[in-house]
């Protein structure tokens, strides 16, 4: 399985994400914000870092990127897209998830280990996990407070497109411990922690975050 | 030449942390009674010509697109120079 994983420039974690598909299996797949092509990928992996910057607002203008128009028209046709911190603010911004993510609560950049709790396993980057299971993957954010409308929250919450809250401390002021959200066909999952750094015991806290990894990776199997 | 100015703020119910942080800076340095802070974003567009109808449509689409998230931030578009 091919999974693309772009880079923007300042982007951080794509190599880690790339890094993260291989040991689960896949074959990661560099794609560059400035091209149209997305190289007949399986799925697509927009990364952690600071596109652009974070000029303007966080992921809005990567979302403009000649990249994003092939990655959002495929999405809308069921590609698998994961977007992970800044990535997850680039679907927020592309309207491919609703919401936003707004800078923290307590003003302060934060980095931690962060316990969540797997609330959907329904998603193609979230069907290797068993429902309610709790993992620990690093957090590092400075404006990942998720924020949408009460009707929206409610929405969300009611057709299970929550995939992941924080457990014990909410570490950013998202609505209702809101740590990650998938679209509604389940293909857009946008997560504001870094799965990609647990997935080896060497430099991760866990492994827990290879199960990303690995349901993109079945659930693209299985569509075949 | 033509001048329009787009002032972008965050919405009233959504927490502005910065604006937190301006608010309890402005009352350390002396300033006292500071009830509420709010930090927005103002974009000064020039443009060579005048500013015709089609271009109003597009800044105006833009204002909303690219320059402000209708999700969290309101946006005032104002011709200083038609």
């Amino acid at each position: 399985m091919r999974i693309g994983v772009v880079t923007f420039p300042g982007s951080l974690d794509d190599r880690d994400a790339a890094r993260a598909v291989r040991i689960a299996g896949g074959e990661p797949v560099a794609l560059w914000h400035g091209d149209d092509d997305i190289k007949n990928v399986d799925a697509v992996i927009l990364p952690g870092g600071f596109s652009y910057g974070d000029y303007l607002r966080c992921g809005a203008i990567a979302r403009f990127s000649p990249v994003m128009t092939a990655i959002i028209e495929k999405a809308h046709e069921g590609m698998p897209v994961l977007g992970i911190c800044n990535g997850f603010q680039i679907l927020c911004e592309s309207h491919l998830l609703p919401g936003a993510l707004i800078r923290n609560d307590h003003q302060h950049f934060i980095c931690r280990d962060q316990t969540l709790r797997i609330e959907d396993v329904s998603s193609a980057w979230t069907s290797s996990y068993t429902l309610g299971q709790e993992i620990v993957v690093p957090l590092k954010n400075g404006e990942g407070g998720f924020v949408a409308d009460d009707a929206t929250l409610d929405q969300l919450e009611g057709d299970g497109r929550v995939i992941a809250r924080y457990v014990g401390m909410n570490p950013n002021g998202s609505r209702r411990d809101i740590a990650g959200i998938r679209n509604e066909r389940g293909n857009v999952v946008g997560l504001m922690p870094h799965p990609e750094h647990a997935v080896e015991a060497l430099t991760g806290p866990t492994t827990d975050g290879l199960g990303f990894f690995a349901s993109v990776l079945t659930s693209l199997a299985g569509s075949r | 030449m033509a001048r329009v100015v787009v002032d972008v703020m965050l919405k009233p119910e959504i927490l502005d942390p910065q604006g937190r942080a301006v608010q309890g800076a402005l009352g350390r340095l002396g300033l006292t009674g500071v009830a509420n802070v709010r930090q927005g974003k103002q974009f000064v567009i020039d443009l060579d010509g005048t500013l015709d109808a089609d271009r109003s449509a597009t800044l105006e689409r833009l204002a909303a697109e690219l320059l402000s998230n209708p999700v969290i931030e309101d946006y005032r578009l104002t011709v200083v120079e038609g």
